[in-house]
């Protein structure tokens, strides 16, 4: 059936990647928008909330473009996907911008990494930016056809540590084992970026259009 | 942990790809698009774009090529060549690009590049630097920044360079060894040690890339965070995926 995937777009990075990505693995009839309207994202099928830049600039964006009813709307209601800053600002707080107040829609912290070096002498450069496995927690309907310890394609300095541990869906290791995917009933949110990710994250992609929730 | 990246560039002339590429499977093989998704077929873990179109009228084609290419191709693409402005830079990523690099720019105002970090974000800001040694055989190891195709000395000294760039929010080093390029007997992995031991963030090496022991050397002997090659994926003289099995066979963790 056709379905209408709404990108919400806050002005927070470069968004025609994700819906050129989400338009290749989306049936022909789909509707894939790219929009700021809480109207049109109330009306559609599938939300995906991606973003990019500081926590604190993220955060401003979203209520300049008077967001936050909307996302928190969808991401209790629908089929919801975080990618990248889209995943960190569903948290409670972030140690970025020296301390910023996120959206609190999932219980914990966003932190920045340690960096230093890791026990085989590989410096942990900051920010952690390359591909990096992602080792899959438990079986999800996202992980669907998607190899265990798949690498996928990160630019972040900073991770989300959710207070409770049944959310984490997908673990990395980089100098700490972080969650680089969490999922609650509709919501799943992801650290790396599925629409650079080559195949694993086109299928990611899929999965998320497919998820009967 | 994080994969060594192996990154195909290809030169770019008013939209299309130089430098005769030769595979066989290939209809066009001018055609960035096609050249793009073959090397993301094999595995590429990036593509970086070098715009070398010289006539002012062509100089909207990589943009289009950065539009038609991020529609297919779902691997991070960074485009450099005249990158002078941060018009420039929001064209390019506006088209899908995810990072730019930003030479010759840099060199003549270091400024921009701090502009342009603190407006986009580090992450998108890669500052290309064009390296030739100038210390003459039994001194202490000194490179120097070199602009137009290496002609040009700047009196800047490439490590400082670095250094001061890092310090201005750039997210990644593309190193060129202008010694180097285009002789396929390898990286200057001394250059790139030096670069990678002065400053916190990624160091891609490039130039000299003839076999794929250069590639491993790269990695082993610079410390390089990521290796670019051109010739000798677009003459089909290895497939991407050919290097990184030799890399991985090398004991180097790449994404396969």
């Amino acid at each position: 059936m056709a379905q209408r995937i709404t990108v919400i777009d806050y002005g927070m990075g470069n968004l025609r990647s994700v819906a050129k990505a989400v338009e290749h693995v989306a049936d022909d009839k789909d509707e894939v928008l790219v929009t700021d309207d809480p109207r049109l994202i109330e009306a559609s099928d599938r939300v995906i909330f991606p973003g990019q830049g500081a926590a604190r600039d993220c955060m401003a964006a979203i209520s300049h473009h008077h967001l936050n009813r909307a996302v928190v709307d969808a991401a209790e209601s629908k089929p919801f996907l975080g990618i990248c800053m889209g995943q960190q600002v569903l948290l409670e707080f972030s140690e970025e911008n020296n301390g910023t107040e996120l959206m609190g829609l999932i219980a914990g912290r966003v932190r920045r990494f340690p960096g230093g070096t890791a026990p085989d002498g590989e410096a942990l450069k900051i920010p952690h930016m390359g591909w990096n496995r992602v080792h899959q927690g438990y079986e999800h309907p996202l992980w669907r056809g998607i190899e265990q310890e798949s690498r996928f394609y990160f630019v972040h300095s900073y991770y989300v540590d959710p207070a409770q541990r049944e959310l984490v869906a997908a673990t990395t290791d980089y100098g700490v084992s972080f969650a680089s995917a969490i999922a609650e009933k509709n919501l799943f949110a992801v650290q790396f970026h599925p629409e650079k990710s080559a195949d694993a994250g086109l299928r990611l992609l899929q999965n998320f259009l497919d998820w009967a929730v | 942990m994080l994969a060594k990246r192996i990154i195909p560039c290809l030169d770019v002339d008013a939209g299309r790809v130089v430098k005769g590429v030769k595979f066989v499977d290939i209809r066009d093989a001018g055609d960035p698009v096609e050249v793009a998704r073959r090397y993301n077929e094999e595995g590429a873990d990036e593509i970086t774009f070098l715009d070398i179109t010289a006539s002012s009228d062509d100089r909207e084609t990589i943009v289009h090529v950065v539009e038609d290419v991020a529609s297919e191709v779902f691997i991070p693409l960074t485009v450099g060549g005249g990158i002078r402005t941060a018009d420039d830079i929001r064209r390019m990523l506006n088209a899908g690009a995810d990072k730019v690099a930003i030479n010759t720019a840099a060199v003549f105002n270091p400024e921009f590049v701090k502009e342009a970090t603190e407006r986009f974000g580090s992450q998108c800001i890669v500052v290309a630097i064009d390296a030739k040694q100038v210390s003459a055989e039994g001194e202490p190891l000194k490179w120097e920044i070199f602009t137009h195709g290496g002609r040009k000395p700047t009196g800047l000294d490439a490590i400082e360079w670095a250094r001061r760039m890092s310090d201005y929010g750039a997210g990644e080093i593309l190193l060129t060894s202008m010694d180097r390029d285009g002789t396929k007997i390898g990286f200057d992995n001394a250059l790139t040690r030096a670069i990678v031991d002065a400053v916190p963030i990624p160091v891609i090496a490039s130039g000299g890339v003839g076999n794929l022991q250069h590639l491993v050397e790269g990695v082993k002997q610079g410390g390089a965070d990521a290796v670019l090659a051109a010739s000798i994926f677009h003459f089909a003289e290895y497939t991407v995926g050919e290097a990184k099995h030799y890399m991985q066979d090398n004991g180097i963790e790449v994404r396969l």
